[in-house]
């Protein structure tokens, strides 16, 4: 079962890779990905993201569920922020535990893949003066990511 | 109970489609010829101007049904909660 966390406050991401191998000898290969807030040239303040408490957590989890139904997983940890977070600051964090690292670094990628085209949250910009943007637009590089795990089975 | 009363459902509104509608959440109580997504979106965007602003291009807004993504076809029966959003941009 993998743990899934949705919360405004930052997170340790050292520990929480740790975490999956700590008192165990069966774990190989730990894989972690951590995604920042970037101020693209200077002119964002922070991003504001908003989400849909009790979806967000329900689909990480069911992007988990079919991470582990397809590699052969020990572990996994999921957070995703919410609220105000400023640039240089951790928005996302996955890692993933297998006995080798090629279904870790694959299960953490999907995670991600997943993360950005299905789960509910949504970003505006604020900008250094304090107007706040529209709405991020989604990327079709994301979706097309996020297609190469459905289009191979 | 009848068919019409088991309807009712709660709607919540994300991002840009919050916006537009003015509110997060409501409650609905649809006709009983609102069967689909896609109806609701139809029945919605004669309810003002922001609800029709919301669902100008119903292409462009994301439906989930009791927390579950669905595609405008879903049927709406029995479903206690539905949300409108755009597109999704987390990560």
């Amino acid at each position: 079962m993998a743990t899934v966390r949705v919360q405004g406050e930052d997170f340790d991401p050292g520990a929480e890779a740790e975490a999956l191998a700590r008192g165990r000898t069966d774990v190989g290969a730990v894989v972690s990905f951590i995604g920042y807030c970037r101020d693209e040239g200077g002119g964002i303040a922070a991003l504001e993201l908003e989400h849909y408490p009790g979806m967000a957590e329900d689909e990480i989890a069911r992007a988990a569920g079919e991470a582990e139904a397809r590699w052969p997983l020990l572990g996994a940890t999921v957070i995703h922020r919410y609220g105000r977070i400023a640039p240089g600051e951790r928005i996302v964090f996955v890692a993933v535990a297998a006995e080798h690292r090629g279904a870790a670094f694959a299960a953490a990628e999907m995670l991600m893949d997943y993360l950005k085209t299905r789960a509910p949250f949504w970003k505006r910009a604020i900008r250094s003066g304090g107007a706040v943007e529209g709405w991020v637009e989604p990327k079709r590089e994301d979706d097309r990511s996020a297609a190469r795990w459905s289009a191979a089975d | 109970m009848s068919a019409a009363t088991e309807t009712r459902m709660k709607a919540l509104y994300f991002a840009w489609v919050r916006e537009r509608v003015g509110v997060d959440e409501e409650e609905l109580d649809p006709p009983p010829t609102v069967t689909t997504v896609s109806d609701l979106i139809a029945w919605l965007s004669e309810r003002g101007e922001g609800y029709a602003r919301a669902f100008g291009k119903p292409a462009a807004v994301r439906a989930a049904l009791d927390r579950v993504h669905v595609r405008s076809d879903a049927s709406i029966v029995g479903a206690k909660e539905v949300a409108f959003f755009p597109p999704m941009t987390g990560g």
